[in-house]
């Protein structure tokens, strides 16, 4: 299922060549004067003098063997452009992906076990911070660590690994927000519901231990719920890294996307959204997968809504 | 084994209802001797499960618990730690809904086996070996491929006896078991039934037996407990309890139940809705609203246990009315 | 045994509104007052939110000036108030777009059932893996800078999650008793779905709209912030954010914080809101 969302997605991707107002010459050209010869190798390149499906075939090809087309700013391979991109944005995702797995889960099982003081505020703390925009969250962070603070700079990639690291940090931190307080509300609820089911009860009522209790009883099943949203959470991280890159000027792949829809350099634009949508359908498949490893009343590719 | 097995004395239960803390057990009291099974039967909101509950130290946060309850002499709401769970291997409960009480994500070996492996620290492939025994006792062959089983993978019956089956691998002298065939169909029920009688007379187990259906209880257990509003209205052997009830409620139920031998010209309800414990008044009979008996002393404060026969009853005119509320011939 | 009784007026909004809480009320308040913003924004602002002064660019608040001036030396607050036209009109368009659309095709699906709830939900689901933001941004490329593709495209986008939720509500209708007997009594089933169907699911569709509102607003400013949404020199506080962004490093904070908590605040209230509605939506709907 998840395979034929991706060829759809490809589909229209390719299509929006096609979409644009004008002819595809003027799209993939942004709208540029070129010379006739340009004009043949774009006609050569593309088939445009083929049916459209063919079309689609040869574009569909030419992706899967890493051949992208060719940027119309930059003259470049799209391909290679998204090479030397694509590891800030990796990083960036990964690194905010760890965030919101050690803190988010973390905040969510201490809170979902411990009713009180330490519970309430979490759940305050959670609903703001789940409704600032990672942009939002980006330019308060700039402000606080980098222009008050000094601890970490404020745009831009760095040099070696741990400078990367220094420089990745507060938009790790920007991305990873307001997920992380949605994957830690949802992490409490789930751990509350579970202790409350019947088989908690008797495995109480059966003498087992409280630590036993929590590990093999509340958090193997509330792993299930958690499991998905965190997914659901990361993946949704390809999208608005873009934002994010963009806000601290970094050299990844979402900014690059962001400033080829400006110049309108269509090649790159479905060149990068086709490797984001791949990342995004993949990452959904591994949720699936995990979540039929985890429970046993699913087989593969039913995942429960 | 000289003293009974389970005193139960006094207990009165409050939980958090609506914003405030109301009764939901009343004064409730109960012995047991090893071996003996005890029915319990009440109609929704009598206090029946929760009377279980409190006894397996299972009551929601929050409950408010006065009297107490003694098992083999010893005090259980003093327990705590390993003792409590040594208690609550003595002490098994098996409950009504099993696929609702069975985690669904682990095995049933895993699940069978758990207290065993935790709590008496037998090896995994013994607990395995007696899981598979004992589910043959229950009437469950291929125990070893059943082990490896999910609970999903069972029907509705078979996840009851796996339960059963688990609740006697730690070797309890006593066995709660709250509606255990409620949910089940009719044959299965009847199965379920066999078996645990079975059980128990082969393990020398003493049960208490939870249920809405009198005549169940009466059929395997030796005496029986009727539960109204939170509270103990009769206690009887069961022989007699249809013939010679000593509690108005009682001859209500069983004369409200259809007999399959006899035709029936109307069925006699008894009038009115059962009350739950915290809406009962707390210084009057709670039955007294519904009661075909009531006088105006049955209103002027809460009655006391009387003892006639053998029996209980918490009744003022349980003397008087003794020999009068025996099932009447239908019309 | 009880039989749903058929709701054939709409539901009083204050009376529900009510009983949210303090907290589902001051949401309401948050966001009455931004609705009325966006509305007579342009009208009441002190100041001309669009023209430029660049000798008066970063300062600070003064004399009538609440939260001072902007990276160009405009009146930060007017250019607030004037922004709240096109950072609430957008996610109103998405929302009610994307509401409509999901709304028919759930009611359809729960409806016909069989084939036409399969390719439906087949094409729901596929439409899930097109992430909001990602789409817009293709749309943008494709179509333009603006507000309009960006909207439509999140339309689209959110389109599948209202779809979802709004066919299990409404398969649970379609079972009720009530239906079939209409059904019976020789009722079209466009009627029974618009006059009864569809209302009995209203307290659910303002709940999720409320929530979406939330979202949308979200990934409709941060389609401006990045340049592809709403242009400047238009007012809007995702622009505002970009435009004043370097005032951050330099020292200048106000402008770009004060537009970032505008969008805060009214997230913050619709995302409360919607909670709270869901929570009464499911609690009445059992």
């Amino acid at each position: 299922m998840l395979l034929a969302s991706l060829l759809i997605a490809s589909f229209v991707i390719f299509a929006a060549v096609y979409l644009a107002p004008g002819n595809p010459i003027s799209a993939l050209s942004g709208g540029r004067a070129l010379p006739a010869s340009s004009i043949r190798v774009l006609e050569a390149r593309y088939h445009l003098n083929e049916p459209f499906l063919a079309q689609y075939w040869y574009w569909l090809g030419n992706a899967l063997h890493g051949n992208l087309g060719i940027s119309i700013t930059l003259r470049e391979n799209v391909s290679t452009l998204i090479g030397q991109r694509v590891w800030t944005t990796a990083g960036l995702v990964l690194y905010a992906s760890l965030l919101i797995l050690v803190f988010g889960i973390g905040m969510g099982i201490v809170a979902g076990l411990r009713p009180g003081f330490l519970d309430t505020s979490t759940l305050v703390v959670t609903a703001i911070s789940a409704a600032i925009p990672a942009f939002v969250a980006a330019i308060v962070l700039i402000l606080v660590f980098s222009v008050k603070l000094g601890w970490f700079p404020a745009l831009g990639n760095g040099t070696d690994f741990v400078s990367n690291v220094q420089h990745l940090t507060l938009p790790a931190i920007a991305l990873a927000f307001s997920a992380l307080a949605i994957v830690a509300r949802v992490t409490r609820t789930s751990i509350r519901e579970e202790s409350d089911r019947e088989h908690v009860q008797t495995a109480v009522s059966r003498g087992i231990p409280a630590r036993q209790l929590i590990r093999r009883h509340i958090l193997r099943n509330a792993a299930i719920p958690i499991t998905t949203i965190s997914g659901i959470t990361i993946a949704s991280l390809i999208a608005v890294a873009a934002v994010v890159e963009t806000a601290f000027s970094l050299n990844g792949l979402g900014a690059y996307l962001v400033q080829a829809a400006q110049s309108k350099d269509l090649a790159v634009v479905q060149g990068i959204s086709l490797v984001l949508v791949t990342a995004f359908v993949l990452v959904n498949m591994l949720v699936d997968v995990l979540y039929a490893v985890l429970d046993p009343r699913v087989s593969l590719g039913s995942r429960a809504q | 084994m000289t003293g009974p097995l389970l005193e139960v004395d006094g207990l009165t239960v409050r939980l958090e209802v609506g914003g405030a803390k109301r009764p939901v057990l009343r004064d409730v009291a109960l012995t047991m001797r090893a071996g003996e099974a005890l029915g319990l039967v009440g109609e929704s909101g009598s206090g029946k499960s929760m009377t279980a509950r409190a006894i397996d130290r299972l009551l929601p946060r929050g409950a408010e618990v006065d009297g107490t309850i003694r098992f083999g002499g010893r005090d259980v709401g003093a327990l705590s730690g390993a003792d409590l769970r040594r208690y609550r291997n003595q002490v098994a409960m098996i409950f009504q809904d099993p696929r609702a009480h069975v985690n669904p994500v682990r095995r049933i070996g895993d699940y069978m086996t758990e207290a065993l492996r935790t709590n008496l620290g037998v090896p995994a492939a013994e607990a395995s070996r007696r899981a598979s025994d004992m589910l043959s006792q229950v009437g469950i062959d291929g125990g070893p491929r059943r082990l490896r089983q999910y609970p999903h993978e069972l029907s509705g019956g078979m996840l009851q006896r796996v339960m059963i089956a688990a609740a006697l691998l730690t070797e309890p002298r006593l066995l709660l078991a709250d509606e255990p065939t409620t949910a089940l169909d009719v044959t299965t029920q009847a199965e379920v039934m066999a078996i645990l009688d079975e059980l128990r007379h082969e393990y020398g187990l003493a049960m208490l037996f939870i249920t809405h259906d009198l005549e169940l209880a009466a059929a395997i257990c030796d005496r029986t407990a009727v539960m109204y509003a939170g509270q103990v209205v009769e206690v009887r052997e069961s022989g007699q309890l249809h013939d010679d009830p000593l509690h108005p409620y009682t001859a209500g139920l069983a004369a409200a139940r259809p007999d399959i031998t006899r035709t029936a010209g109307r069925l006699r309800a008894i009038p009115g809705r059962p009350l739950s414990a915290f809406e009962a008044p707390a210084d009057e009979c709670a039955f007294a609203p519904r009661c075909g008996y009531a006088v105006d002393a049955c209103q002027a404060g809460l009655p006391e246990i009387t003892e006639l026969d053998g029996g209980l009853a918490r009744c003022v005119r349980a003397p008087e009315l003794r020999g009068k509320l025996g099932a009447p011939a239908n019309a | 045994m009880v039989v749903a009784t058929p709701v054939t007026r709409l539901p009083r909004p204050l009376t529900g509104l009510r009983a949210t809480g303090v907290a589902g009320m001051v949401s309401a308040a948050v966001i009455a007052i931004a609705t009325f913003a966006a509305i007579f924004g342009p009208l009441l602002a002190p100041y001309n939110p669009n023209l430029p002064n660049l000798s008066l660019a970063w300062v600070g608040p003064v004399g009538g000036h609440l939260l001072g001036f902007d990276f160009q030396g405009r009146d930060v607050f007017s250019r607030l108030l004037a922004g709240a036209q096109s950072s609430m009109l957008g996610p109103l368009a998405v929302v009610i777009l994307s509401m409509i659309a999901g709304a028919l095709f759930a009611v359809i699906a729960a409806w016909r059932g069989g084939a036409a709830d399969a390719v439906i939900s087949s094409g729901l689901d596929i439409l899930f893996a097109f992430p909001g933001i990602l789409l817009a941004v293709l749309a943008t490329a494709v179509f333009g800078a603006g507000l309009t593709a960006a909207a439509i495209a999140l339309s689209i986008a959110y389109m599948p999650y209202v779809a979802r939720v709004l066919r299990g509500v409404a398969l649970r209708e379609r079972t009720q008793p009530y239906i079939a007997a209409l059904e019976v009594q020789g009722s079209s089933a466009t009627v029974i779905c618009a006059r009864h169907l569809i209302p009995n699911m209203l307290p659910l569709i303002v709940a999720q709209g409320t929530i979406m509102f939330g979202w949308a607003m979200v990934d409709l400013a941060a389609i401006s912030f990045l340049g592809l949404g709403v242009q400047p020199p238009q007012a809007n506080w995702g622009v505002m954010i970009s435009e004043n962004q370097t005032g951050i490093l330099q020292g200048y904070p106000l402008p770009a914080l004060s537009a970032g908590l505008c969008i805060v605040a009214v997230v913050i209230a619709f995302n409360v809101l919607g909670e709270r509605l869901f929570a009464q939506a499911e609690g009445a709907g059992r």
